[in-house]
């Protein structure tokens, strides 16, 4: 997946958000990034924590922020961590509808709603594409499938996270097409995560009027434990 | 029909109406539709027309939140007021009375929202809903609800400001939970859009809760 001639220029965003995820020392590195910037070039830090760990993190920031356009590269990042969410959840379904856990009507909904876990997943490398990036490669995931009662809880948990993960990016999204893409994208993990949440008994709203955001960080250490 | 046909021959409402003229035309709605469209299957080609639109457009985020506050001014008396005229039961009776109360909140958050940005705040309708049974008023309920969605998805790319867009996503996020929601009850796809929920012009918006604006 490495392509060297863009080692330097661009760095490759295969397996960013999975490796922050995964290694403790780049997450925490990019805590601390994130927590002494602004939130504008949020998306560059992302890259910038990610990048070679052999250059310091400034070092890597600036050569992020100078070899793209500031937006696209914010955006470019802000996409793969979403397609990586995505990809988990398109994962989590698959194991759910072979599980046979669910029949029926609350079956065809699952089944519904992981095939348009699919449908984000494809659109979102076609934007990352679009924008001349990479997209990410999906992450080895790994969701207990135990029963009917614990995997629709957790379905519940995973759609309301991946609202909470979108409403955190919104704001952070400089094109306007992006960001019309996530918004779109947005309120259908929101209806999921409503219907999830009659299934299993929860409030619909749980956070009531006004859904509360999360962060990269917030969202990737919930989803840390589900990788392989 | 142009939106100023619009305005004046099926709204009774001087706010939305105002909202409408001075706000993004119906032609720039249309662009921005098809860039989303294209922003996820790849076309490219609508990209620089709708730059042009959006650059065009003169409504500011003051404006914007009015024709959302107008809306939320409708539902929120839909469940609270209507509701309790329907007589509803059950689950219904409890979706109006939390949702109700979910409207009222984003209520008061626009109006906070709008004087802080220095505009003023539309004043409260006065509305009327053509239901007289639960199921009925759930049947609007699912299409209020869906309009909302579709409605600050639609104006979420023209806010200026990220504070109000932040604000403007909390917000719907809670819409598309309760359409969900009260698109189970009745039976209804509760992702009636499939995987991506389409931006509605305001032309659209208005067509759907125009006709429940007296005055």
């Amino acid at each position: 997946m490495s392509n060297p001639a863009n080692d330097q220029s661009v760095p490759q965003p295969a397996g960013i958000v999975e490796r922050l995820v995964r290694d403790d020392v780049d997450r925490k590195r990019f805590l601390k990034m994130a927590g002494s910037a602004g939130a504008a070039s949020f998306g560059a830090f992302v890259l910038a924590a990610c990048g070679s760990s052999s250059k310091t993190a400034s070092t890597a920031a600036t050569t992020a922020a100078s070899t793209s356009s500031s937006s696209s590269t914010g955006d470019l990042a802000i996409l793969n961590y979403a397609l990586t969410l995505e990809y988990l959840e398109t994962d989590f379904y698959r194991g759910v509808v072979a599980s046979d856990f669910f029949t029926g009507k609350v079956g065809g909904l699952i089944k519904e709603f992981g095939s348009q876990e699919m449908t984000h997943v494809e659109a979102l490398k076609g934007a990352v594409e679009k924008l001349g990036g990479t997209p990410v490669t999906a992450p080895e995931a790994k969701f207990p499938i135990k029963s009917a009662t614990q995997v629709a809880l957790l379905a519940y948990t995973v759609e309301n996270l991946g609202a909470s993960a979108y409403l955190g990016q919104a704001p952070h999204i400089q094109n306007a097409e992006v960001l019309a893409s996530a918004l779109a994208i947005h309120s259908v993990e929101a209806r999921h995560a409503a219907t999830l949440g009659t299934l299993v008994k929860k409030s619909v709203t749980p956070d009531g009027a006004f859904a509360v955001p999360a962060d990269m960080s917030t969202v990737l250490a919930a989803v840390k434990p589900f990788l392989a | 029909m142009t939106d100023r046909t619009i305005n004046q021959t099926t709204l009774a409402s001087p706010e939305l109406a105002a909202c409408e003229v001075h706000g993004m035309t119906r032609a720039s709605f249309i662009l921005r539709g098809a860039l989303a469209t294209g922003a996820l299957y790849g076309t490219t080609a609508v990209a620089p027309f709708v730059s042009q639109a959006l650059a065009s457009t003169g409504g500011g985020d003051a404006e914007i939140l009015n024709f959302a506050l107008t809306l939320e001014y409708l539902e929120s008396d839909f469940y609270t007021v209507k509701g309790k005229q329907v007589g509803l039961s059950g689950q219904a009776k409890s979706y109006a009375t939390l949702f109700g109360a979910e409207e009222e909140a984003h209520v008061s958050a626009l109006t906070a929202a709008i004087r802080q940005l220095g505009g003023t705040p539309v004043a409260k309708p006065t509305f009327v809903f053509p239901t007289t049974s639960e199921s009925s008023f759930l049947a609007l309920a699912s299409v209020l609800e869906n309009t909302g969605v579709g409605a600050y998805n639609g104006a979420g790319p023209s806010l200026k400001s990220k504070a109000v867009l932040a604000s403007a996503g909390s917000i719907v996020q809670t819409e598309a939970r309760h359409a969900a929601a009260i698109d189970l009850l009745i039976g209804k796809s509760p992702t009636p859009n499939q995987g991506f929920d389409r931006p509605l012009t305001k032309a659209e918006v208005l067509a759907k809760a125009g006709p429940l604006i007296k005055a």
